[in-house]
């Protein structure tokens, strides 16, 4: 892996940090990983525009168009300034281009989209998705998951995830030629399925059961901090009438006219000052949400195992079944239950030559199956080992990302409170002449 | 004092109230959005400018009792200090009331001691108020906390509202003290020192109640007649007290809306700290700033706690005050249009009438000086009334300025205390590089 050392540039040394600054520390710290296609390609999804078009049943429709920039590495520190390569993708590309990575890798933790509807909302954001203030959100998440895919070992190599960012035309129609699609409706099927499994790697148990925690404990975090956000912006936009009424005040003062009016100013300056305060505070809730996701993609990967190892213990239970069943055809003894052992005994047993055809099919059977247990198994080791890798990765980019998102949460209620104490001492002064 | 006033003292002694009529025409605009509203409008004096005796002297001493705007309340010659506090409750086979300890520190040579103790009741209050205005109705006279809630099942005998009263109690005497004529009142005197015994058979005397009431029947006569010639000082006067008490109302509800959404974030921001809490549960690394977030949020909450306190037992109160204050103000300028009016009402009877002409022009000078005497009063408290509206409102915006200072300095404090550890931590790991 590449120079860890310099993964977290000066991120706490300065308090004066703004939340935005430190959501770049993350990205560096991405892009500091230097995967290969990282080291080679500067990518970001620079614009966003509304287009309207005919969808499929041939209806009108307004969709948002996202657009992708990649420029070459070398080009930007040679000094030259060359014009970046751009595509246009729609969100319904990112999620078509996730659904595959899913599929195809799925004992990684795949990175999240961005949310599809706005949630956790509170009252002064707006649902709406072509709201601008949406757009551009989802806009940075967008951004942020190219460069998570980008960054990441595995997936970065990957020829359809390059295509996406290259090519424009007939991505999808690559896409669908791989034929995930097909492994990506069992895939679903398989993840709601319910069944149980006798085994499973405790480790893997353990992280399904974390990421219930952490979606749940987060949900309510989010859903907490919207409504102190809703309250907040209440305080704040009501001290506005504060402004209006000394305003109106001072027209009928004489000596008290003067403070009254700039302490009034004072009092329309802190109202305003909340819309910036909360925006930032978006971003934070934006951090979270992606952690939000991730749990889903980590439990996702647990489930997976659950299936592989299911499947294993299916075929492994399949195979004793069939040895015990050549047993008691051998030796003539009937120690499990089976219709065909009830059929025999009312209808009489089968002539030799039926036995040792049944025989030799259970043997083959048995081979096969010997054979398929083996390659379950095989396939369960190889999840397992990769799969835990991954997820070992994961937890610290976990561990990292959300311990800055901690301290950019920090810096922003810093630079809240800093705000107003300069409002307040303002108006204190302008109070004191009056 | 009106008839009125001694009546609703007595049926006080149920919380369930029957409100007055002539309190209920002048109810606070409040709109569905206001939650309690504990101080509503207290009219307990009439219109009526009733006569007292200590006003029979004559015109020219009283015009110069009045020249006070040119003296300066030195703080350092305050010779007389008055506390209101300790309150006790009493249950009587009729009545439970409260009765407050009113002290009284001075040097005066008026007063035979230079230390008194008392227990006076809201209704004391109420009588010493009446009879101040009575003796000056053209006089500002500190409003008094109100004497039963309007809004809301809040019980008279509670806790917060008891102390809210004791200390609007306390303001009243001291504003009363502080006042040049005021604080030379016999009745002043009385309240603050007679046992009482002593100060209900004092309640006792003044105008009888029939003869209060003729005053008051000639009062409103003169009432519905209007003034004709108002002096324009004086409608400037009123104009202000319209416009003043418009915009002290609104800045009383503002602050109270600010109260209300302050405490509704406050209850929300009380669930984050222990998400954070329940979350540092099933992390290892992120445990400890989890858990680190989980108090700096607690410690804002507490502080956000304080804050608001302070807003309802500083700003709050002060408001309704001046709320309060601004109703004085056009009462005062009504009374005074009333003599206004009962002196033209004479004049006009003098020019038209031929009998009694004697008798006629001996009352129409005896208003005529009442008349004078009550516009100097009236204008020269008006000064000192503003005067000390500025000093009370700047003096409550500045604290309160400065109370939201020192909350955001506290907020800081807890949050980069935070970052602090932050810092040692990730130094102590070895995992940053802080060149």
């Amino acid at each position: 892996m590449a120079d860890s050392g310099s993964e977290d540039i000066a991120v706490i040394g300065n308090t004066d940090l703004t939340p935005s600054e430190s959501e770049n520390n993350v990205k560096n710290a991405m892009v500091e990983k230097g995967t290969s296609l990282l080291k080679k390609m500067e990518i970001s999804v620079a614009e966003a525009e509304k287009r309207t078009g005919k969808n499929a049943v041939n209806m009108q429709e307004t969709y948002t168009v996202y657009l992708i920039e990649t420029r070459p590495v070398d080009a930007a520190s040679e000094g030259t300034n060359p014009v970046p390569d751009s595509l246009w993708r729609r969100y319904s590309e990112f999620e078509l281009l996730r659904n595959y990575l899913l599929v195809t890798y799925p004992f990684l933790v795949v990175p999240p989209l961005p949310e599809k509807r706005a949630e956790f909302v509170w009252h002064k954001l707006s649902a709406d998705n072509m709201d601008p203030d949406f757009v551009e959100r989802r806009r940075v998440g967008l951004e942020n998951f190219l460069l998570r895919v980008a960054s990441h070992p595995d997936l970065s190599s990957d020829k359809i995830f390059y295509s996406f960012l290259t090519e424009e035309n007939g991505w999808k129609e690559t896409v669908f030629e791989t034929g995930f699609q097909a492994k990506a409706d069992s895939r679903l099927k398989a993840l709601n399925a319910t069944f149980r499994v006798k085994n499973p790697d405790k480790r893997f148990a353990e992280m399904k059961h974390y990421g219930d925690e952490l979606q749940s404990v987060i949900s309510q975090l989010l859903r907490v901090r919207a409504r102190a956000a809703d309250r907040l912006y209440g305080v704040y936009k009501v001290h506005g009438n504060y402004g209006r009424v000394f305003s109106e005040w001072s027209a009928i003062e004489k000596e008290m006219g003067d403070g009254l009016q700039s302490a009034g100013h004072h009092m329309d300056a802190y109202a305003a000052s909340v819309d910036d305060i909360l925006e930032e505070e978006e971003h934070y809730a934006d951090q979270l949400k992606e952690y939000l996701f991730y749990a889903d993609a980590l439990r996702a990967v647990c489930r997976k195992h659950e299936l592989t190892q299911y499947e294993l213990e299916m075929a492994a239970q399949d195979l004793t079944s069939k040895k015990q069943q050549r047993e008691e055809l051998a030796t003539g003894t009937i120690r499990t239950f089976s219709l065909k052992g009830v059929t025999s005994k009312l209808f009489g047993q089968e002539t030799p030559e039926q036995r040792e055809a049944k025989l030799k099919m259970l043997e083959t059977q048995i081979e096969e199956g010997e054979e398929l247990v083996k390659e379950r198994n095989a396939e369960c080791e190889e999840f397992v080992k990769s799969a835990w890798v991954d997820i070992e990765r994961f937890k610290e980019q976990k561990d990292h990302d959300l311990r800055e998102a901690l301290i950019s949460y920090a810096i922003m209620q810093i630079s809240m409170c800093k705000k107003g104490i300069q409002v307040w001492n303002n108006a204190k002064e302008c109070f004191s002449k009056m | 004092m009106s008839g009125s006033v001694v009546d609703n003292t007595v049926s006080s002694g149920n919380s369930s109230v029957a409100i007055p009529t002539d309190i209920s025409g002048q109810i606070l605009d409040i709109d569905e959005d206001d939650d309690l509203e504990v101080f509503s409008k207290d009219t307990t004096l009439s219109d009526g400018s009733s006569l007292n005796a200590s006003m029979q002297t004559s015109s020219a001493s009283m015009i110069n009792q009045y020249k006070f705007e040119e003296e300066e309340e030195d703080a350092d010659t305050k010779d007389i200090f008055v506390t209101v506090d300790n309150p006790e409750s009493h249950v009587t086979a009729i009545e439970t009331y409260i009765t407050y300890r009113v002290e009284t520190k001075t040097t005066r040579s008026e007063f035979d001691s230079s230390e008194f103790e008392v227990r006076r009741r809201y209704q004391d209050f109420l009588w010493l108020k009446g009879r101040l205005e009575e003796a000056h109705p053209t006089l500002i006279v500190h409003p008094l906390p109100e004497k039963f809630v309007m809004k809301g099942m809040v019980e008279r005998f509670n806790e917060d509202f008891i102390e809210t009263r004791r200390s609007a109690l306390h303001k009243f005497l001291n504003k009363i003290a502080e006042h040049p004529i005021f604080s030379s009142s016999e009745d002043f005197k009385i309240f603050l020192t007679a046992g009482s015994g002593e100060l209900t058979s004092h309640k006792k005397q003044g105008p009888g109640f029939l003869s209060r009431m003729g005053e008051t029947v000639k009062a409103v006569a003169a009432a519905v007649r209007g003034v004709r010639g108002r002096p324009q000082e004086f409608t400037d006067m009123q104009e202000y007290a319209e416009a003043f008490s418009q915009k002290i109302s609104s800045i009383d509800k503002v602050t109270q809306r600010i109260v209300r959404e302050q405490k509704e974030y406050l209850e929300e921001l009380k669930e984050c700290g222990p998400t954070y809490a329940l979350w540092s549960q099933s992390e290892e690394e992120l445990a400890e700033p989890l858990k680190n977030v989980a108090g700096c949020v607690d410690k804002c909450c507490k502080e956000t706690e304080e804050q608001v306190k302070h807003l309802n037992d500083h700003l709050i109160p002060v408001l309704h005050e001046y709320v309060l204050c601004a109703d004085t103000l056009k009462a005062v300028l009504r009374r005074r249009d009333n003599i206004q009016a009962d002196f033209e009402v004479k004049t006009e009877a003098l020019a038209t009438k031929k009998a009694d002409r004697d008798a006629m022009r001996d009352e129409l000078d005896k208003v005529e000086d009442r008349l004078e005497w009550a516009n100097n009063a009236l204008k020269s408290d008006w000064t000192r009334w503003q005067k000390g509206m500025r000093t009370d409102l700047r003096s409550a915006f500045n604290d309160t300025a400065e109370r939201n200072v020192s909350y955001y300095e506290k907020c800081l404090a807890v949050w980069e205390s935070f970052l602090q550890s932050q810092r040692t931590d990730a130094e102590g790991n070895g995992n940053v590089d802080f060149s």
